[in-house]
């Protein structure tokens, strides 16, 4: 018995590291080795920037279960703000802008969060939808922000971090696969500390939360404060890894959707949700556009793709939400125990 | 004991209302307005006592209760003695709109003991435990607790004040597992900022270990080992009540506010509830004020009991004074009728 005891934490960490691991060794080895450009400038690269900001959406709606549609403002505060400390302050290395960018995104989402201390469920929606409008519009109308630009778009500088540039898409998606891995490590000890508790008391009874001692506005905007971080570091990596070129417009209220479809899809309050949520939204068009042209050939155009994309995007919603709440996790669960049990009885 | 009681009410007449022990309510007040038809009145009455005190435990938890009563007592309660007063309720009034649910309200609860509060349905039981932890704000009255006297107790700073409550109807994180649910009754002791606990070294550290070691002990004390790792939402009902002990004990509470923990709970359930927190008592010294619909357990378990109606308080003294108080028997009977062929009934 004690044996068994003893062997229990050292187990349990070898299982619980290894599939996160072993991931990570493949997308760091395996994928530049054998992907295309293709794969890394239309897959991967979107890829990891809409699942860092699912992460962060996560821990604000699906831990702390406080409704945000301002994700997509988040972005564009830290993509604009990246974008200026490095343009504005000489010889700040990139690495710090973007973690002061990060700090700019998690500053206006305190701003934003403060009428969560009032508000709840679809009020505090409507409310955040506040940030989506006035961060776009603060970002067209001063053109500083943009540096000047006549089109309001702004290019992304070289990607260094202490001398070493990360060129072209494979150097890119280092760059990008390297901030994710370390922010899901943080936002994965964050959600199993004490804080992470609060957050999840914070959502499943705010009364009971309060009444043992928990902080409740404070958890409430430390959520919004971290969530927003992520989401704002995110941005970085959707504007200067990804896309290369971007303006305030690439910043909507679709964009904002589209993250929290990710969110619902891949599972609340679950790290590995924004991944596979993410993985979804990013190669759903892609499959859809091939498999239409190649079943309808020149029918299925532009239009139609665009139009079906949303259609069955709406289905699947539908169906996620009525059939899997807990989303692709719970699914991806529920194959692995019939897998390890068919496994096991063979 | 109970039993032997109803009895001799039913099978006498109305007149021998004042030997009737307290029974639940609701169907006591029944049988007496069925007095006339004495038969009915009887089977209404066994009905009322119910079964409690009869009922077996179930082998593991009679094992397990065994061994709390063997277990060494916390020192200070080594012989358990009731003390001073540790909160005081001063003519606390408090109404909803024109309806009066509490009427200057003067309550002491000393430490250590089992306080009862007990009375019919809407007699303001729950309002003075809301009152209590703070979640309503009195119109008149204070409440005096650590040597300071509070118009409403601040809620975020409860647990930090020594107090722990249950609730009525569940009050558990669905999302976290039992463990961590009795873990985030920590959470007033947390003083690590989040960013030492990302890291988790240091002080953040410390914190988390000392916190899972006791709530893994209070698991353990209240028989939910072996539940630890389900999530606290598919827990059967009675063990979700049990869970939600566990968190309020982990916080070492100085004064236990438990509303309604037996509701809705088998006998054999409200049994084990009234060991456990008899054990809790024992074991920790800590001061209980619980809230019960059901007389059988609350007579067995408590040392004092206070008796509301219609938000004044009418009793307050032994249970056994409490359950010879003419007006506790009108107030929970229903007075005696005048006609007593039961005509017009």
């Amino acid at each position: 018995m004690a044996v068994v005891a003893a062997d229990l934490p050292s187990y349990r960490f070898s299982v619980r590291w290894a599939a996160p691991l072993a991931l990570l060794l493949i997308a760091y080895i395996a994928v530049p080795l054998l992907g295309s450009n293709y794969l890394f400038e239309a897959i991967l690269l979107p890829f990891l920037a809409l699942s860092l900001a699912g992460l962060g959406l996560n821990i604000l709606t699906g831990y702390a279960g406080q409704v945000s549609l301002g994700s997509a403002a988040f972005m564009a505060v830290g993509a604009f703000a990246a974008f200026n400390f490095n343009l504005r302050v000489d010889g700040l290395p990139l690495i710090a802008s973007i973690v002061l960018a990060g700090f700019a995104a998690a500053s206006i989402g305190l701003v934003f969060g403060l009428p969560s201390l009032r508000l709840k469920g679809f009020y505090l929606a409507v409310s955040t939808l506040a940030a989506q409008f006035f961060v776009q519009w603060a970002l067209t109308k001063f053109s500083w922000f943009s540096n000047e630009s006549a089109s309001g778009v702004i290019d992304a500088p070289q990607l260094s971090i202490a001398g070493f540039v990360f060129e072209g898409p494979v150097g890119r998606y280092y760059f990008a696969l390297t901030v994710v891995a370390v922010l899901t490590l943080l936002a994965y000890r964050l959600v199993n500390s004490q804080t992470g508790r609060n957050f999840i008391a914070v959502r499943d009874n705010e009364t009971a939360a309060r009444i043992i001692g928990v902080p409740v506005l404070k958890t409430k905007l430390l959520a919004f404060a971290i969530s927003s971080f992520i989401i704002g570091v995110a941005g970085v990596l959707w504007a200067f890894a990804y896309l290369r070129t971007v303006e305030p417009a690439g910043f909507n209220l679709d964009r904002s959707f589209q993250i929290l479809f990710i969110v619902i899809i891949g599972g609340l309050a679950s790290i590995r949700g924004a991944f596979f949520g993410a993985a979804l939204i990013v190669v759903f068009p892609l499959v859809l556009s091939r498999v239409g042209s190649f079943l309808l050939g020149d029918v299925f155009n532009s239009g139609v793709l665009d139009m079906s994309q949303r259609i069955v995007l709406g289905a699947l919603i539908i169906l996620f939400l009525t059939l899997e709440p807990d989303g692709l996790t719970a699914l991806w669960d529920r194959v692995r125990k019939r897998f390890g049990a068919a496994i096991a009885w063979s | 004991m109970t039993w032997a009681a109803g009895y001799s009410a039913a099978a006498g007449n109305n007149r021998t209302v004042d030997r009737v022990a307290i029974c639940g309510w609701d169907i006591a007040r029944q049988s007496i307005r069925l007095g006339a038809a004495k038969n009915r009145g009887m089977h209404a009455m066994t009905l009322a006592f119910g079964a409690v005190g009869s009922a077996p435990f179930l082998p593991d938890i009679q094992e397990h209760l065994a061994g709390l009563d063997r277990s060494p007592r916390h020192d200070d309660t080594q012989q358990l003695t009731i003390g001073d007063t540790v909160l005081d309720l001063v003519g606390v009034t408090l109404s909803f709109g024109g309806v009066v649910a509490l009427a200057d309200i003067d309550l002491s609860v000393r430490r250590g003991e089992i306080l009862a509060i007990i009375g019919p349905n809407g007699a303001g039981k729950s309002s003075i435990i809301n009152v209590i932890s703070g979640v309503y704000r009195p119109d008149r009255g204070h409440i005096r607790l650590s040597g300071r006297s509070y118009s409403q107790i601040p809620t975020q700073k409860l647990a930090r004040l020594g107090i722990a409550r249950t609730f009525q109807n569940l009050a558990l994180f669905k999302g976290l597992s039992v463990l961590d649910n009795v873990v985030a009754g920590r959470a007033h002791k947390t003083r690590s900022s989040f960013v030492e606990q990302i890291v988790g070294l240091g002080r953040a550290g410390k914190e988390q270990a000392d916190a899972r070691s006791r709530a893994l002990d209070a698991l353990e004390f209240l028989h939910l080992s072996h539940v630890g790792d389900r999530l606290a939402g598919t827990l059967p009902y009675g063990l979700q009540k049990r869970v939600e002990l566990a968190r309020a004990l982990v916080a070492e509470p100085e004064i236990l506010l438990l509303d309604e923990p037996m509701a809705g709970m088998t006998a054999t359930e409200k049994n084990e509830m009234a060991d456990f927190v008899r054990a809790a008592r024992d074991r920790f010294g800590t001061t209980v004020v619980l809230i019960e619909h059901d007389i059988g357990v609350v007579m067995g378990l408590s040392d004092r009991v206070v008796v509301l109606d219609y938000g004044r308080k009418i009793a307050d003294g032994t249970p056994d004074e409490v359950q010879r108080d003419q007006r506790v028997i009108d107030a929970y009977l229903g007075v005696a009728p005048e006609n007593e062929d039961g005509e017009g009934i």
